[in-house]
């Protein structure tokens, strides 16, 4: 069979180029993710909203809580220990909201029937969704700078090497990149941006709730203490609490003697990774078949 | 040789809803498939098969020659889409939505680049080529979307309701912009809901309803089943209705019908502009006061009615049926399976 490659406008289009699947997939992907931060500056205000939240959230636990909640191995009423504390948690929590952006701007991208577009084209499969969570992360990485400014104006210092900071903050990105995975597939899987929205944040407030993020886990019944050490969330908290060297009296410890407050730097890696294994094989294949 | 578009027994259920019960297509290379059909007929979920986009429970498809099953990204390569909804983003700018598409089709940065370049002046948005999408107007859009569509001037082409929601003015802009490609070779499958576009565009068509290909055939071959010209009067009280029958019955070559409640009456003629002039003259003698008459071509939409037993539904108001008069019987009949034109109304003995 002949294939015709002359339109009506002309010169013959250049013809597609052959990739091999790796190369094609990470240039899909930096396509994708261009195109989504573009977007980003265009819609400034998703961006400026992503920030007030978090800095609302410093402000208000810092001086509405500080002073009532005691940290194990510092002075009753401590403001600065807590201040110390609460940080990696507010980080923590900044970086998880990724997953209700990601998973709106995908499920908007179903609604406008741009997902079906991609998935008629050459692409590699899962570009779309790769393209999605980088951009993502250049967001959460901007939020976290932004944040960190903030916290260091009212008060918030490190105690470690500059590495070690910065190590801790790679946690943080890498959690907040998981969970945009998370959001991804919630976004592939409801049928609007604002059931993708509300669906990626509520499951968001137990899980940073029952957490070390805000308060000492050692307030908390038995039961949720089990629950909140073993939380994924707070292992990232833990381990950039102490990267950061913000651990009040000393090296971070366990309540209930779960294995990762033991080792929360390791924990935090394992987690991350996990989900970002399980999360992407899910949501790639719910792309493969998605309906708009 | 199986055409450009070929499909043997597709089949798609979605629980309950068979949206496609064994449909067979074959479009020759350079050609245009007219799909019509109303809403929920099939028409949609054919065409996201045929272009990989879901996965039919049975049957086999083949487009450009490639097996749409067993190697979609190949024929991923060969195609171009262009569906319901102006698919862009509307946060880009017009070039960098096609560089971003040209680019997903694997071009280099540059190609992508010039291409966006022709493909904005060739669509006629060349002073916008740099504005966001959202500031298009709809027709703009869609002229963006369909350039997305032909970015790498894919020989084989689906367009799903291309027009639909277009005004006029746009409409007819894009039907240009299409007929001008199927000029340069491009093997294209329309699905539509306006008679006049598939007449308009397409060399063949077939119609699509529950699923199934009910009829297929030229726009002419088509028109012929439903039989000839037809005289259609319209009078101005309903007691003159009996007479008019009367009158009309003396011309008529075949079974007619009456609608009471539109005071319309329709009979199937042979004889052409000087019958009507008799059936003027007559019904004058016979005292019957009419509000209109006019000798009726059969059009495609009387072709829906007769193969399914219901108009095709346009889908916003300003229909490209419009004028035909169809549409009126739609509402009262959904979905009913009796074929022919005597349904529901009273026939003329």
């Amino acid at each position: 069979m002949t294939t015709v490659t002359e339109t009506a406008g002309g010169a013959p289009a250049p013809a597609p180029q052959a990739r091999s699947g790796v190369s094609r997939s990470v240039r899909d992907s930096l396509v994708v993710a261009k195109r989504n931060l573009i977007r980003m500056m265009r819609i400034p205000e998703v961006v400026i909203f992503g920030l007030i939240q978090p800095i609302m959230f410093v402000v208000l636990f810092t001086y509405v809580f500080g002073g009532s909640i005691n940290i194990p191995g510092a002075p009753v009423g401590d403001a600065q220990a807590y201040r110390e504390f609460l940080m990696a948690g507010i980080f923590a929590q900044t970086v998880t909201f990724a997953t209700a952006g990601a998973g709106a701007g995908i499920a908007d991208d179903m609604h406008k029937g741009l997902i079906d577009r991609f998935r008629s084209l050459p692409m590699s499969r899962g570009a779309v969704l790769t393209g999605r969570t980088l951009a993502d992360l250049v967001q959460t990485a901007l939020t976290l700078v932004v944040l960190a400014v903030v916290a260091l104006l009212i008060g918030w210092r490190t105690h470690e090497s500059l590495a070690e900071v910065l190590a801790g903050f790679a946690l943080l990105l890498l959690l907040g990149y998981a969970f945009s995975w998370i959001g991804a597939l919630i976004g592939l899987s409801v049928r609007t941006p604002e059931a993708a929205t509300s669906g990626g944040l509520i499951w968001l407030f137990p899980l940073t709730f029952i957490s070390n993020a805000f308060v000492p886990v050692n307030g908390m019944p038995a039961f949720l203490q089990h629950v909140a050490e073993w939380n994924p969330f707070s292992a990232t908290v833990a381990a950039a609490r102490e990267l950061f060297g913000n651990t009040i009296g000393g090296r971070t410890t366990s309540v209930t003697g779960a294995w990762p407050m033991e080792h929360p730097v390791l924990a935090s890696v394992i987690w991350s990774v996990l989900i970002i294994a399980v999360f992407r094989t899910l949501a790639v294949r719910k792309y493969r078949s998605a309906t708009a | 040789m199986p055409g450009a578009i070929y499909a043997e027994g597709l089949v798609k259920t979605f629980g309950d809803v068979r949206a496609l019960d064994g449909v067979d297509l074959d479009v020759p290379e350079g050609t245009v498939l007219g799909m019509l059909g109303p809403n929920g007929a099939g028409k949609t979920t054919a065409v996201r098969v045929l272009t990989t986009l879901l996965r039919p429970d049975r049957g086999t498809a083949r487009v450009a020659g490639i097996d749409v099953l067993a190697h979609p990204d190949k024929v991923r390569r060969s195609i171009g889409l262009s569906g319901q909804f102006a698919a862009v983003d509307e946060y880009l700018t017009g070039r960098e939505n096609l560089m971003m598409v040209g680019q997903l089709y694997q071009m280099s940065g540059r190609d992508a680049k010039r291409r966006a370049v022709e493909l904005l002046e060739r669509f006629n948005l060349g002073d916008a080529a740099d504005r966001t999408a959202k500031t298009y107007s709809g027709g703009m859009r869609r002229r963006l979307d369909l350039a997305a569509a032909l970015v790498v001037s894919p020989p084989v082409m689906f367009m799903d309701e291309p027009t639909t929601g277009l005004d006029p003015r746009n409409r007819q802009a894009l039907w240009d912009v299409i007929q001008e490609l199927v000029a340069g070779g491009t093997t294209l499958l329309l699905t539509t809901q306006y008679l006049e576009e598939a007449d308009r565009l397409a060399h063949d068509i077939c119609v699509v309803d529950h699923g199934k290909v009910i009829a297929r055939g030229t726009s002419d071959q088509l028109k012929a089943r439903t039989g000839g010209e037809r005289v259609e009067v319209v009078v101005h009280a309903p007691e003159h209705l009996t007479v008019a029958e009367e009158v009309l019955r003396g011309f008529g070559k075949g079974e007619g019908t009456v609608e009471p409640h539109t005071r319309k009456l329709t009979v199937p003629v042979a004889g052409g502009a000087k019958l009507l002039a008799e059936v003027i003259r007559e019904l004058d003698i016979r005292g019957v006061e009419i509000d209109d008459i006019g000798l009726r071509r059969p059009t495609l939409d009387d072709v829906f009615i007769a193969l399914t037993g219901h108009a095709a539904e346009a889908a916003d108001g300003n229909g490209a049926n419009g004028g035909t008069g169809v549409a009126e019987g739609a509402g009262d009949d959904e979905g009913g399976g009796t074929a022919g034109l005597g349904r529901q109304k009273e026939g003329v003995k």
